[in-house]
């Protein structure tokens, strides 16, 4: 056990979900951050989804390093993460009906997320399955992260509910002049909201700044 | 052994499609049954949902619950009961097997009909169920649904806003369909019209479009009181 949770694989999975986080510093898969975070459980699912696939994928990838033919690996890295999300999004058919409603096209976009190529590329391709498993999951809650905490803000006080939950629609608010921020439901304040947390990030660890 | 010679990549690459393809060929038949049941309950639901029941949480129950039979209209207007399996596609239904569904609901002790409608918007399918009232030609309620109009826009045809315009109207006049979507702010005839989406006019057109040519497959059955 010593070995598995060495102070390497440590850092391995907790660095995405801080310092170097895929969404926040690398900005990347920005765009289902944009589209799917207008309400908390979607957002929830995808990044759970996110993470299922990059850990498996990342295994796979790992698993078949030394074998892919060097001129065909991107293909072959592609058609790993293909299967894997056409399977994800089969079963969120079967068993979370609504859910892959509303997520639709979104769950097909993970082929194109670049967080699963990048990792893949960087990582998976050049280290064993149980770093690229951590890897993959590391870099998949870091992106979870960020999407709970946009869709967070986003449904809090644009729809004032919270997973569906009413939270801030009553009346005696009302009466106090409070009214939902429709504006919070559309896409471009996702990105605002990222660029806080950017910007709060940046502010606090004076590390990932430029000089 | 060379992994970058021409037959291996060639044959590494045949190989891994032909697992995958089993692979998702297996996943996906074994999945069948579930998918097909969760669209059952959905359609379910959104015929409820013609019919103002929203919120459902067993739709099985509460579909048998409003629903009383599901029956198919001929073109001269004859109905005979439907005991098939349930129908989720109706316009292969009605393409391919001739059959037009009409379901005789009952809400508060009043019959209702919910006839399915289904057409093209501007990216893609759109359909809806429209749910008439005991004399077949007053809308007592409508449920339209989109795969991928632009939100916020043509979008607006799946929110109840735009669908609780349609409560009231009327369907027929003499024997054709006038219920319609027009331009919005151009309504002249408001028995049978309804405010257009500003922004979302080809959604709109192609609404205006399936209520036209569905419901005119119905005609003879509506003008039968």
């Amino acid at each position: 056990m010593g070995k598995l949770f060495s102070a390497k694989n440590k850092e391995v999975f907790s660095t995405p979900l801080g310092l170097n986080n895929p969404v926040t510093v690398q900005v990347l898969g920005i765009c289902s951050a944009l589209a799917v975070t207008s309400k908390l459980e979607p957002a929830i699912v995808m990044g759970l989804s996110v993470t299922i696939i990059t850990a498996f994928a990342n295994v796979v990838i790992s698993l078949l390093r030394k074998t892919v033919p060097n001129r065909i690996r991107i293909i072959v890295q592609l058609v790993v993460v293909a299967a894997l999300v056409t399977i994800v999004s089969e079963l969120l058919k079967a068993f979370a009906y609504d859910v892959s409603v509303q997520l639709s096209v979104y769950v097909g976009l993970i082929i194109t997320n670049c967080i699963l190529m990048g990792r893949l590329e960087a990582f998976a391709m050049a280290n064993g399955p149980w770093e690229s498993c951590l890897d993959g999951i590391g870099n998949g809650l870091g992106y979870a992260k960020i999407l709970v905490i946009v869709a967070f803000f986003r449904e809090l006080l644009g729809s004032g509910t919270l997973l569906g939950i009413n939270i801030l629609n009553h009346q005696w608010l009302k009466d106090l002049g409070y009214v939902n921020n429709g504006m919070m439901l559309m896409p471009p304040m996702a990105l605002i909201i990222c660029a806080c947390l950017i910007w709060y990030q940046r502010a606090r660890y004076k590390e990932l700044q430029e000089k | 052994m060379n992994t970058n010679s021409n037959s291996y990549t060639i044959i590494y690459a045949s190989v891994m499609v032909v697992i995958v393809a089993f692979l998702l060929a297996f996943v996906n038949s074994s999945l069948r049954d579930l998918q097909g049941k969760n669209v059952e309950l959905d359609t379910k639901k959104q015929i409820l949902s013609a019919l103002g029941v929203t919120d459902v949480k067993d739709a099985e129950k509460t579909f048998a619950e409003y629903v009383k039979s599901d029956i198919v209209v001929a073109e001269d207007g004859t109905t005979k009961d439907y005991d098939g399996k349930f129908v989720t596609a109706y316009e292969k239904e009605y393409k391919e097997n001739g059959r037009a569904h009409v379901f005789v609901c009952e809400v508060e002790g009043k019959t209702k009909y919910v006839l399915p409608v289904y057409g093209a918007g501007l990216w893609g399918a759109i359909w809806g169920y429209v749910a008439l009232d005991e004399d077949k030609n007053t809308v007592f309620g409508t449920y339209f649904s989109h795969a991928s109009e632009t939100p916020g826009l043509g979008a607006e045809i799946a929110t109840s806003h735009f669908q609780d315009l349609f409560i009231g109207k009327h369907v027929l006049e003499g024997d054709k369909v006038a219920l319609s979507v027009v331009k919005n702010g151009k309504v002249s005839n408001s028995d049978f019209e309804v405010d257009g989406i500003s922004g979302g006019t080809i959604t709109s057109v192609g609404v205006d479009a399936m209520l036209k040519n569905c419901m005119s497959q119905y005609t003879n059955f509506l003008t039968v009181k």
